[in-house]
This record gives structure tokens, C-alpha cells and sequence, in this order.
């Protein structure tokens, strides 16, 4: 489906691996869930009509004037809080300035060399062979700014910007507030390095959500990444490196860094240099293309932004911030593992499928830990990744998973019929019960026609009923697969067994 | 400091996005030069104890609260706009990916 | 202590604001024949002094009726209800052109309303139209406007100051009694000194700047202009206060400068002359009213101190690095792609070559020099060599400030260097234009307050000399004390105000 092509080579992950060393940083900027915008009052609903949530402030007309929104400083102090950040006692605001027809005022608001939060770290936890392995992402800095407008590229054949004949911009966005959070240089991953990229994403998002700054729509595009890559030989230093910029799924991130790493290898070892460069990630292709080099950067000429006054968060205010934060996603973790009942291996399972929340809330709706964790890291898992979702977004609830339990355990399911449950609800076809009945999956429990079916299996298979009736017992099973068989699976085995038993007067 | 040379003035016409003649950069080089040398003496007094003055009048923490409220119009906006298609802004292709 | 119109009773046009609005208030005349008046003498004499830019006509007619309505109806109005009032093309008003003197925004019509706007019509006070500037309020003489220069009342070849010189010369050529200026650098005082009228910039954060459109953010104010010290004051009243919308508006309330005008009392006030604002550089004529000046101070009480101020010698440095830098900014928006003009979208061009073009276009020469200036002193590798460091001349400069107002209440220098000087004479020479805000600028870059009221006329070119009183931080009512005592005691000596010598147009 893509027309954009690779202008790289690659090189096989591992064989790159064999020779190089990664170091990653990951630039992620994330949409806070305010009321209203950043510097103005305008809503930031999403999904508006065009250009309906704007007004002179967030539209950069001559003579408007920004006002910092508290709310959005207090997220910001929040988040840096729990990355166990440093809050500046005294921060500003600096401009950004370079032209760019989605940004109004053609400088974005930004923070320069005063960060509201800097010098902090996430711990995230990796699946591996090996067992679960713990990282420690140390954050370089947390700072607030705007966000730009949106395009759209009209004309040309792809809707790409390449090749349009001219671009429309809705506003809506532009000011919307983002937390820009920049990790320090991450090296000693090795290949894990993407799964660490994709684990410090899906932290990051997860510490949010229960921050409730933002609630990270991932598919409304409220977090965008952008992953920098280099390699080096081992005792060498670090390389040089790119940015890939426009990463906005938890997929791409790991996506992306693979990728990278892949070119980057095939370019060292045919005697290739890498150069700083900006690059664009493909979600389609799961590859990226060269944009600018530094070489032509931008010079953005920071300066303080003379229109706002300074931000001096007290000892007082953040401590009172602190005062709110909730549980921390590491802390609970610990705690869930306990309630659970469950090894670090299966909860480090449940993180890295981004099931966390959702076992939880299935757990919360009455649903057995081990049920929930089976089907959202097993079946579902699958199911997500076969359709390239994410798994949060596929539509199964926690009710549901408590139905399909019920009707396994009083037998009414089997584990094959469930999961055409999950299949059936997945694809539209109703809830847990519309789709029994849809595709007349009840198992077959009357007795009756159970019994009807294992004197035909009998009947057809003279010579085995006999065997079973001299006492070998274990002859039984063809009996009933013929059963199964001609139940289309819809029987409950067990039962199957017990009643030709019974019905053939032999005793176990 | 170093004269200000006319390969230096395209450059900076460049990031001001000011498309100068021939004649403005020959002119304008001429003149930065005359001017910044002119002010170049805010470093002789300038040391590196005194602190930088960004406000002229020094205040701390204004807020608003986060409270939504409707803008504008979308007639009055597109009334003003250059190009308007669609309910947006348009305008023409752009080459520089940012 | 008031000054009042004496000769020309029978011309509303002649009138300050403080007897209009009585004559309003008491009925002796209406808001719409006052400002029918003050459309027809713009119809009569703006051909020649160019102060307006756009005339609101009917609009304004409307405006003065509904007061006139309002009043009638027994609402009770403000002390300037109905007056007239001239406004720099520097502040938004919804539905009305506004162009700041620039191509680029030609055709503009802001669908807000700047705060000072929004008082002035809470106040009733009528907006008669949008005065000319230097594009951008960049430049000290009204030249540099993209549609034509302003030309000064008291001779016709001589520039009317700048940037607000529109504003300066419909108040010199009685064609409103009021008039709002904008002051980064000296944009309000200088084009007071040289038309012969008054002129206050308030401490920075002392008017909003919602709605003023930015030169230079850490330096810009909106002030009053008037032919008499109260009539000042009243207006400086009207537009005072704290502005949610504005971050950098002072949350205080106003001292009380209408009280200041009216008591008008320099006893036992300490008046301090700053000696780097004085002597060479400066017109005889200039030096002469000034020293003049200076004298009646003392013979009603003040106490006379020299100050010096060390680091003023480096303001004009600092403020031509700090004004540039943050104008390259603010003026970026100016890209074609939201409002105003657009220039080569011919769908050949891109949207980098499009903005690059509608900005040739759309701005002048002085803006894209000073576009140029500020571009280069941000960018890095120089922003601490110039920025950094101007902002430190800035602290120097306070520090000044600071010292001089520990051994003086108010100080006072002339306003600016020479009288009106000949349109083109400058135009070409930035340097020699710039000198123009030697006196005016330090005030700026520490955010104080400043007044300039006419103090005589030079006697070697027989055009107007400005005083310029400045006071510390939210002490403009000192401002008002002293320019009013001193106004009273030069309307005594003359037997009425300078203004009215102004030639006949
Ligand atoms: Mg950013
Ligand atoms: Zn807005």
C-alpha cells in the first residue's frame, strides 16, 4: 500500500546486534487533558468541526496575548513529580521561532534552558528469556508548550505532503497544551533495546492515565514520539545519531527503533557514515525516509518569552501537588502481583502486553485473576496483534469476559466455544449471549440427545463398544470423539465419557 | 565583532523569511554592520555578575484557571483569511517537512 | 487648576476634553454636535496634516448618539462621556481597519476588541477614527508609515514625531481633543514635544496591551494624549488598570493621577536633573526652555538635584538590540497565511516562497532593517553577545533608576534633543533617527513612567520644546502632580496654553 520507498538498505537485527551496541533517546510529547487550551480559553474537544475552537490568542492575531493555564503547570509539576523529577523554583517560558504554516503565531511557546522539571527516572520492566529484566530511563527533562495546528494535503495522489498541490490547516489544535518529557542517552539495553522504547512509551502513558493529566488517546494521535538511534562498537563511542520523528503508536516506537537500528547497521558495515538527520517514520511501512539534516537545521533564536512572567513553583505548592498524586504504576504493580497471586514473569506478561488496566478492571467486574490474565494476555493478545490494534481498543469489555467465564464454569462453554465468543463479539456480531445464539454455540447438554448420539457412535463402532465393555476402559476416547464429532464440538467431553460409561454399566 | 558579510545577510533573510532584492542585501549589509557595531558597546559594561533584566517590572505565577470558553465565529475567521476551502485555511504546497 | 479654553469659545473643536464633557454633561451641547464638529475639521484640514489613517464618519455619529440617548435616559456617564477621541492604528477595534501603518495588514479588521478599546467605549468617549504611525511604530517621525507621512501642525514640512505622529497632530490640529498613543521607546512623548502637546507613558503593566499589536513586548505601552495636563490624566484614568488578559498587567489600582492634575503641587518635591540627559547633543533652544522650566519648578517649591545615571549612555544600545530582537518575533506572524496580505500564491509557488514574498511586500524598509537586526542578534552563537547583554544594560539602567529616585521624587530632562525636524531630513540616515530616543528610552527599558508636556517655544526655530518628567514604577501620579503645577505656572505666564499659537491650517 505504500508508495513511499526506502532509501536504506538493511541489515539483519540480529546480526547487527552481533557487532553493535544501540544507545536510544526517546522525545515524547503528550497532549494534556485541560478544559481549555494552553494560552487561551478556547475548548479542546476533540473531534470539532474546523476551525470552531479558535479565537485570536490561539489563532496568533496581532495584539492577542497569552495567559498560562494553572491547570496545565500543575499536570506538568505532577508528572515531573512522579519521573521523580526536580521542579525548578523559578522557570520561564522562551519562544521557539521558525515559520511554519500550521503554527499561528510562527513561534511556538515553549522552555528552553529552564525546564519545569528536570533530572528524574522511570523504572520500566522488560520481558525476556531470561526472565523480567528492570531498566532505569533516566529522564533529562519535563517542560510544557503548545501544540500546532493541523493539516491536511490536498491534491497530489497520496495525501502525503510530498507532491500536494496545497495544504489546509485547522486550528482546533494549535494551543492545545503538551508536556514535552526527553529521556537522558539510554545505552545498555542491547537488543532489547526496542522492547525497552516500547516499555518506557507504555510506562509513560500508563503513569498518566493514572495522573489522570491525560487520558493518551494514542489513535487521536495526543502522543507523538520522537526516537533518536545510534550505534556504536562495543569500547567505541557513542555514534552518531538520528531522530526519527512522527512515531505515534506504542507499536511504532518498537517498530521504529528496530528499524533504525537495521539501517544504521547495514550503512556502518559497508563502510557507511551515519549522519545527524532528521527522518520520518511510516506507519504503513514501518520504515523511515530522510528529512532535513542538521545541516540546514533551523536556528531557532530562543529567547525568554517576554509576554509571560515567570513560573516560581514554592516548596508549599509542590508539596500540596505531591499531596495528590495517586498510586504509582510501579508501586501498584507490586501490590497487584500480591493480590493476584501471580510470579514477576506473568505480571511482567500482563505490562508488556499493555494488559495492566485491563485485567485489573476485569478482576474489578468479578472476573478470576487467572481468567482475566489468560484471556487479555492469550486469545485477545493474539487477536490484537493479528489486526494490528492496540489491545485496549479492541471492543471487549470486562462484563464480557465475566459472562463467558460463567458459562465455562457451569459448562455451558468449553475453551474452543469461548473463544469463538471473543471472535464473534470482535467482529460485530453482538454481545456474549447474541452471539451463542447467532452461531448456536451452547454446549449440547441435554442428556437425551447426548445419549441419542453415543448409542449411534456405539452402533457404528461394534468392535469398541465391545473392548470397552471388557473392561478397556481407555478405548473409550474413540467413542467419544465420534461424539464430539457429531456435536460439532459443542459437548461437554467429560460428560460424554461419564455417560457411555454409565450407559455401558462399566466402572473406572 | 566580525563584519556582517552579504552571504550572511541571505542567510538571515532566509530565517526571517524576507525575500530581499540584490540591491536590499548589498544595502542592508552595509547597515547591520554600522548599527550592531554602534551598539556593541553593551558589552563593555555588561559583567557577568549583573543579572539579565527580561522584565521590566518583575511579577511571578499569573494564571488563569481552566475554564473553556467559546471563540470566535468560524464566519468572522474565514472572512479575514486569504484562502479558505472547506471550513480551513488554505495555503500552498509546502516543501520544508518540519 | 485646569487649563480652559479662553479665545475660541464658540469652536467645540478648541475645547480641552474636561470642558466638553461638561458642556456634554450639563446638556449645553451633544455628543453628536461635538463630534460633528471634530468630523468636519478633519474634513477640513486632515487632506493637509495626514494624522488619520481611517475616519469612522457615521459610525462615530452613531457612537455619540447612543450617548446622547444613554444621557437622556438619565444613565449615569463618565467624566469624558462624548468626547471625541483619536486612536493609533497600533490597537485593535472589532470590525475597524487596522493596519499599524503596514501593507501587510492592509484591509485587516481585527473581530476583537483591544482592552483599551473596550474602556474607551465603557467610558462613552467616542472613537472618531485610526491615526497614522511609523510602520510598526517603528521610527521616530511618521515617515516610515506605508501610506504617507503625517505632517506636523505648526510647520507642514516638519515631521509630527514618531511613531504615534498621527496621534500627536490630530490633537495639534484640533481634530480631536484625545488621542491613544503606544510608547515603546518614546513613540508617545517625543511626538508630544515636538506638536506641542501632552503625552504619558505609564509604568510598563499600567495599561493592557491586549490588543496592542506588539513591537517590542517587554517595552510597549499604551498611553494618553491630550492638549492639557488633566484632560491627560483623565484619560490615562479611563484606560488604567489591571487586565486579566495581559500577564504582565500590574494587579494594583491606579494612583489616583486625576487628583494628582487637579492639585498640581510641586512644594517640597525633590526634582532631580539627570546629567547624562543634558548639554551636548541637545538644541540651544532646547536647553534654553528646558533650564526655563527648571527654574519655575524651584520658584514654586521644588527642591532642584542634580542625578547621574551612568549606564543611560548605553540605553540607545540596548534598546536597539532588545527592540529588534523581540519585533523579528512578534512580527513573524506576519506570514500571509492567516490574514492580511498575501502576495505570489499563484499556485506555483511554495508556502516557504509565498511567505517570503508576502513579507517583501508587505513590510517597509525600516522593518525588514530592524526584521534584519533582531533576526541576527538571536541567533546563536550572538544572543548572549547582544541580547544577553542588552538585558544586562537593562538591570544596569534600573539600578540607575533606583539610585536617582533615593535623592529625587520625580526626574526631568528635555523630552527630546531638537524640535521638529524636516521631513526627509532623516529618512535615510537610521543612526541620526535613532538619536532622537536618547532621552526617552531608558524609561522604557526599566518599565517606569514618563510625561512630556510643552514647555515653550524654541527660539531659534520658533517650533515646540517638550519637559519629560519621569517618575518611578506605579508613581505616575507624581507625573501629573508636577506636569500640572507646571502647566499652571507657564498659563500664567503666557495667558493661555501653547498649543493655541499653533498656526492657523
Ligand atoms: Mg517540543
Ligand atoms: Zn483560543
Amino acid at each position: 500500500m505504500s508508495t513511499v520507498s526506502t532509501d536504506h538498505d538493511t541489515m539483519k537485527y540480529d546480526d547487527v546486534m552481533a557487532v553493535f551496541e544501540p544507545v536510544i533517546g526517546l522525545e515524547t510529547h503528550v497532549e494534556l487533558g485541560t478544559n481549555s487550551k494552553m494560552f487561551c480559553s478556547c475548548p479542546t474537544a476533540f473531534g470539532a468541526e474546523p476551525n470552531t475552537q479558535v479565537c485570536p490568542v490561539c489563532l496568533g492575531m496581532p495584539g492577542s496575548l497569552p495567559v498560562v493555564n494553572r491547570m496545565a503547570v500543575e499536570s506538568t509539576i505532577r508528572m515531573g513529580l512522579a519521573l521523580n523529577c526536580s521542579i525548578a523554583p523559578w522557570c520561564r517560558f522562551a519562544r521557539k521561532n521558525y515559520f511554519y504554516p500550521d503554527m499561528p503565531k510562527d513561534y511556538q511557546i515553549s522552555q528552553y534552558d529552564e525546564p519545569l522539571c528536570f533530572d528524574g527516572y522511570l523504572d520500566v520492566l522488560v520481558d525476556t528469556d531470561d526472565g523480567p529484566r528492570l531498566f532505569r530511563v533516566e529522564i533529562e527533562r519535563v517542560h510544557m508548550e503548545e501544540d500546532t495546528g493541523k493539516l491536511t494535503h490536498a491534491g497530489g495522489a497520496t495525501g502525503r505532503i510530498h507532491g500536494a498541490d496545497y495544504s489546509l490547516v485547522d486550528y482546533n489544535r494549535a494551543g492545545i497544551p503538551l508536556i514535552e518529557i526527553v529521556t537522558k542517552p539510554i545505552a545498555g539495553t542491547g537488543a532489547l533495546a526496542p522492547a525497552v522504547a516500547k516499555a518506557y512509551v507504555t510506562e509513560l502513558r500508563d503513569l498518566m492515565r493514572s495522573l489522570e493529566v491525560s487520558d493518551v488517546r494514542m489513535e487521536e494521535g495526543s502522543l507523538r514520539c520522537d526516537v533518536n538511534v545510534s550505534l556504536n562498537r562495543p569500547g567505541d563511542e557513542w555514534g552518531t545519531r538520528s531522530e526519527t520523528k512522527n512515531v505515534n503508536s506504542l507499536r511504532s516506537v518498537e517498530r521504529a527503533v528496530h528499524s533504525e537500528i537495521e539501517r544504521q547497521g547495514a550503512l556502518l558495515e559497508s563502510g557507511g557514515r551515519v549522519i545527524q538527520e532528521t527522518r520520518h517514520f511510516h506507519e504503513d511501512t514501518g520504515r523511515s525516509t530522510s528529512g532535513r539534516s542538521k545541516e540546514q537545521a533551523e536556528d531557532y533564536r530562543y529567547f525568554p518569552e517576554p509576554d509571560l512572567v515567570p513560573v516560581a513553583a514554592s516548596a508549599e505548592w509542590i508539596e500540596e501537588l505531591r499531596g495528590t498524586l495517586p498510586e504509582l504504576p510501579s508501586l501498584k504493580r507490586a501490590r497487584l502481583q500480591l493480590e493476584w497471586g501471580i510470579g514477576e514473569h506473568e505480571l511482567a506478561t500482563i505490562v508488556n502486553a499493555g494488559a495492566l488496566e485491563l485485567v485489573e478492571s476485569a478482576v474489578a467486574a468479578g472476573v478470576t485473576p487467572d481468567a482475566a490474565r489468560k484471556w487479555w494476555t492469550g486469545e485477545l493478545l493474539r487477536v490484537a496483534n493479528d489486526r494490528e490494534v492496540e489491545l485496549a481498543d479492541l471492543p471487549v469489555t470486562s462484563a464480557q469476559i465475566r459472562r463467558v467465564e460463567a458459562l465455562v464454569a457451569d459448562g455451558s462453554l468449553n475453551d474452543k466455544l469461548a473463544r469463538q465468543v471473543f471472535d464473534g463479539i470482535i467482529s460485530g456480531e453482538g454481545d456474549v449471549d447474541d452471539v451463542i445464539a447467532g452461531r448456536g454455540l451452547a454446549i449440547v447438554s441435554d442428556d437425551s440427545s447426548l445419549i441419542a448420539a453415543i448409542d449411534e457412535a456405539l452402533a457404528a463402532q461394534p468392535d469398541v463398544a465391545d473392548k470397552i465393555r471388557g473392561g478397556k476402559v481407555q478405548a473409550a476416547g474413540a467413542i467419544v470423539g465420534a461424539v464430539m464429532k457429531a456435536t460439532r464440538g459443542q459437548a461437554d467431553a467429560a460428560k460424554v465419557r461419564a455417560l457411555l460409561l454409565e450407559r455401558l454399566g462399566v466402572v473406572e | 565583532m566580525t563584519a556582517i558579510t552579504r552571504s550572511d545577510v541571505e542567510h538571515l533573510a532566509r530565517l526571517a523569511r524576507l525575500d530581499l532584492s540584490e540591491e536590499e542585501l548589498d544595502h542592508y549589509a552595509g547597515q547591520l554592520d554600522v548599527i550592531l557595531q554602534s551598539v556593541a558597546r553593551v558589552s563593555e559594561v555588561a559583567a557577568d555578575d549583573i543579572p539579565p533584566t527580561s522584565h521590566p517590572i518583575p511579577m511571578e505565577n499569573v494564571f488563569r484557571e481552566d475554564v473553556a470558553r467559546p471563540g470566535l465565529d468560524r464566519d468572522i475567521v474565514a472572512a479575514g483569511a486569504p484562502a479558505w476551502e472547506d471550513d480551513r485555511f488554505r495555503v500552498p504546497r509546502i516543501l520544508d517537512e518540519e | 487648576m485646569a487649563a480652559t479654553a479662553s479665545a475660541m469659545e464658540g469652536d467645540l473643536t478648541r475645547q480641552n476634553a474636561s470642558v466638553l464633557a461638561r458642556s456634554i454633561a450639563e446638556g449645553e451641547v451633544s455628543a453628536e454636535e461635538v463630534t460633528q464638529a471634530h468630523l468636519d475639521r478633519i474634513a477640513g484640514v486632515d487632506e493637509r496634516v495626514h494624522a488619520f489613517l481611517h475616519v469612522r464618519g457615521d459610525d462615530a455619529i452613531e457612537a455619540a448618539r447612543a450617548i446622547d440617548r444613554k444621557r437622556a435616559a438619565g444613565v449615569e456617564l463618565g467624566p469624558l462621556a462624548g468626547v471625541p477621541l483619536a486612536l493609533k492604528d497600533v490597537l485593535t477595534m472589532k470590525g475597524v481597519p487596522t493596519t499599524c501603518g503596514s501593507r501587510v495588514l492592509e484591509g485587516w479588521r481585527p473581530p476583537y476588541d483591544s482592552t483599551v478599546v473596550e474602556r474607551l467605549k465603557a467610558a462613552d468617549v467616542v472613537i472618531l477614527g485610526k491615526t497614522n504611525m511609523d510602520e510598526f511604530a517603528m521610527g521616530s517621525s511618521t515617515e516610515h508609515s506605508a501610506y504617507g507621512p503625517t505632517r506636523n501642525p505648526w510647520d507642514l514640512e516638519r515631521i509630527p514625531g514618531g511613531s504615534g505622529g498621527g496621534s500627536a497632530a490630530a490633537l495639534a490640529s484640533f481634530e480631536a481633543p484625545l488621542a491613544i498613543g503606544s510608547d515603546t521607546g518614546g513613540s508617545i512623548r517625543q511626538p508630544a514635544a515636538v506638536t506641542g502637546t501632552v503625552g504619558v507613558k505609564p509604568t510598563y503593566g499600567g495599561v493592557s496591551r491586549y490588543g496592542l499589536v506588539a513591537l517590542a513586548s517587554s517595552l510597549d505601552q499604551a498611553g494618553p494624549c491630550a492638549r492639557t495636563v488633566l484632560d491627560t490624566a483623565l484619560l490615562h484614568a479611563a484606560i488604567a488598570g489591571h487586565d486579566p488578559r495581559d500577564s504582565t498587567s500590574i494587579d494594583a489600582s491606579v494612583p489616583d493621577v486625576v487628583g494628582a492634575a487637579r492639585r498640581g503641587d510641586v512644594r517640597g518635591l525633590r526634582v532631580g536633573l539627570v546629567k547624562e540627559l543634558s548639554g551636548e547633543g541637545y538644541q540651544a533652544g532646547v536647553s534654553q526652555r528646558f533650564d526655563e522650566a527648571v527654574r519655575i519648578l524651584e520658584g514654586l517649591g521644588a527642591e532642584v538635584v542634580e542625578v547621574s545615571c551612568p549606564h543611560f549612555e548605553y540605553a540607545l544600545g540596548a534598546y536597539y538590540l532588545i527592540l529588534p530582537s523581540e519585533a523579528s518575533s512578534n512580527l513573524a506572524k506576519f506570514d500571509g497565511m492567516r490574514y492580511g496580505l498575501r502576495a505570489g500564491d499563484d499556485g506555483r509557488h511554495s508556502v516557504e516562497e509565498v511567505m517570503a514574498l508576502t513579507r517583501e511586500a508587505g513590510f517597509g524598509a525600516e522593518v525588514k532593517r530592524r526584521i534584519m537586526i533582531g533576526t541576527y542578534a538571536l541567533s546563536s552563537g550572538y544572543y548572549d553577545a547582544y541580547y544577553g547583554q542588552a538585558q544586562k544594560v537593562r538591570t544596569l539602567i534600573t539600578r540607575d533608576f533606583n539610585a536617582a529616585f533615593e535623592k529625587a521624587d520625580v526626574l526631568v530632562s528635555p523630552t527630546a534633543p531638537t524640535t521638529a525636524f524636516k521631513i526627509g531630513d532623516k529618512v535615510d540616515d537610521p543612526i541620526a533617527m535613532y538619536l532622537n530616543d536618547i532621552a526617552t528610552i531608558p524609561v522604557n527599558l526599566a518599565g517606569n513612567a514618563a510625561m512630556s508636556l510643552p514647555i515653550g517655544l524654541a527660539p531659534e526655530d520658533g517650533l515646540p520644546v517638550g519637559l519629560q518628567i519621569m517618575a518611578p514604577p506605579m508613581a505616575d501620579d507624581r507625573l501629573y502632580l508636577v506636569g500640572s503645577a507646571l502647566e499652571s505656572a507657564l498659563l500664567d505666564t503666557w495667558g493661555h496654553l501653547l498649543i493655541e499659537e499653533v498656526p492657523a491650517l
